[in-house]
């Protein structure tokens, strides 16, 4: 099993807890029964209440990584094991490019209301996206079939990956979590088979 | 073992009943035993349309509840042959609809009858959810219009990842019905075209019923208008049955009318 980890780049526990809440909002499925490492990066965080916070988001927390002693004895006040940052680097947090497992195919047409997600890896899809539909995927996105939905590629921060789609319907694209809405997608590249990709970190369409 | 079909759509009030009945009475009519049942408890509905609505004593809830046996609840139809009809309660709450006892009265029908056609209620609530559970193959009903096809697409997924077949890795085959089709507001641009809701659903057309008044004429006299003489409504839905049976044949009524002599005849 892989573990998540949520690494905090703050120790301002409220801007802690409204990045968690505003993660788990973009993907409320996604992060469901999730079970995620708090590596904590040195700060000193409310651990108890950003532990409370994240389980009441649905993830589950099993241990913090990176604490001092203080946050230590805190983490297993609430429960929270205590793991040192080499278990980190050993557990393999993110998957390296040579062990990425196959990418997700996908044959069915994905309808509105549904949500699809290919986890550390690239997601095909051989049928439409349907308007009210989301496809995620920590790698690139293909979709052979119009784009109606919401897609969004490198999920967790791969700014290498892409989206390409037959016809360019979406509602919204996403890569390394900077996105375009319908709005911002030039007429030129509407329905139009597209490829959509961050150059200079500006994310950019190109019809193809 | 009976075929069970579904009749759903999402959105409300799109033809779901309109059409199960006149699907249920094109099947008997073609000599098949067939049951409709209405599962819009609370909403009785489909023994309006079909004329029975004075002779329900026990219904689809009593059944379930084991408070009257099948025999006792089904309906015969006096004008159609090979047609019952299971009403919905009108008195009774959502919660008495079971999974289990939507099962057993299912099963136990499959052993008797061809086709078993549910009459879904509207939404993607337990109701709804039910009637499509234990689906062979299912009537998406649409109108041509975006949110109503948007629900359509929404119902899809769900066939396709919620019911029973979906649970097994087999698929519930999907069948598109496009109902209240105004070809001139379509020319017009008011409207989606046939194409486009294919295009969009992408799934296979079974048929397209034109908008017409003589269904509501039809509802009034307590008939389904597939019954109706000389109606365009009714010779489209006598087109999807002798599809949906096999056989070939194309679409009709698609094209804006001019008004001319056969429309005035068929009252189109
Ligand atoms: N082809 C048609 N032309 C004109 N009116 C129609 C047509 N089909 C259905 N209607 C009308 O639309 C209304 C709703 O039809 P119906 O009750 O069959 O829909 P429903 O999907 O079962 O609704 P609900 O979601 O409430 O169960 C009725 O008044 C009916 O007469
Ligand atoms: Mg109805």
């Amino acid at each position: 099993m892989s573990l998540t980890v949520l690494r905090l780049n703050t120790p301002d526990t409220d801007r802690v807890i409204a990045g968690i809440e505003a993660e788990v909002a973009r993907a409320p499925k996604l992060f469901s029964g999730l079970p995620v490492l708090i590596d904590l990066n040195r700060h000193r965080v409310d651990i108890a209440q950003v532990a409370d916070i994240a389980r009441n988001q649905g993830l589950v927390p099993v241990a913090v990584v990176d604490a001092d002693d203080d946050s230590a004895a805190s983490a297993r006040a609430c429960g929270l094991g205590v793991l040192q940052q080499a278990a980190l680097d050993s557990q393999a947090s993110r998957p390296r490019s040579d062990e990425r497992p196959a990418a997700r195919i996908v044959d069915q047409p994905v309808r509105s209301g549904q949500q699809l997600y290919a986890r550390g890896t690239d997601l095909i899809i051989r049928a439409p996206v349907s308007a009210g539909a989301e496809v995620l995927a920590d790698g690139s996105i293909h979709i052979y079939g119009p784009l109606r939905g919401r897609a969004l590629a490198g999920c967790r921060g791969d700014e290498t990956a892409r989206i390409f789609c037959q016809s360019l319907e979406a509602e919204l694209v996403a890569v390394a979590g900077n996105y375009l809405v319908a709005d911002d997608i030039a007429s030129e590249h509407r329905s139009q088979p597209s490829m959509v990709r961050l150059v200079d970190e500006t994310l950019t369409i190109e019809n193809l | 073992m009976a075929k069970i079909i579904v009749v759903t759509s999402g959105k409300g009030g799109v033809g779901k009943t309109t059409t199960s009945a006149s699907f249920a009475t094109g099947l008997a009519q073609a000599g098949h035993k067939t049951v409709v049942i209405d599962f819009d408890v609370g909403l009785r509905n489909l023994d309006l349309i079909m004329g029975v609505e004075r002779r329900v004593v026990f219904d689809f809830i009593n059944v379930i509840a084991q408070e009257a046996t099948l025999k006792q609840a089904l309906i015969r139809d006096k004008r159609v042959e090979n047609l019952y009809i299971l009403a919905a309660s009108q008195t009774r709450d959502k919660d008495a609809l079971t999974e289990a006892g939507v099962a057993r009265v299912i099963d136990e029908l499959s052993k008797d009858f061809d086709y078993i056609v549910c009459d879904s209620p509207a939404g993607i609530e337990k109701g709804a959810l039910l009637a499509m559970h234990f689906a062979d193959e299912a009537l998406v009903v649409t109108n041509p219009e975006v949110s109503s096809v948007r629900d359509s697409d929404r119902v899809l997924g769900i066939l396709s990842s919620k019911t029973q077949r979906a649970k097994t890795g087999e698929s519930v085959k999907e069948h598109l019905v496009i109902t209240r089709y105004d070809a001139n507001r379509v020319a017009r641009g008011e409207m989606l075209s046939v194409e486009d809701v294919k295009d969009i659903l992408a799934i296979p057309l079974l048929g397209v019923i034109p908008e017409s008044r003589d269904v509501l004429n039809a509802s009034n006299q307590g008939a389904p208008v597939i019954s109706m003489p000389e109606v365009q409504a009714a010779e489209a839905y006598k087109d999807l049955v002798a599809r949906f049976l096999g056989e070939e044949r194309t679409h009709r009524f698609l094209d804006p009318s001019s008004k001319g002599f056969l429309n005035r005849l068929f009252g189109g």
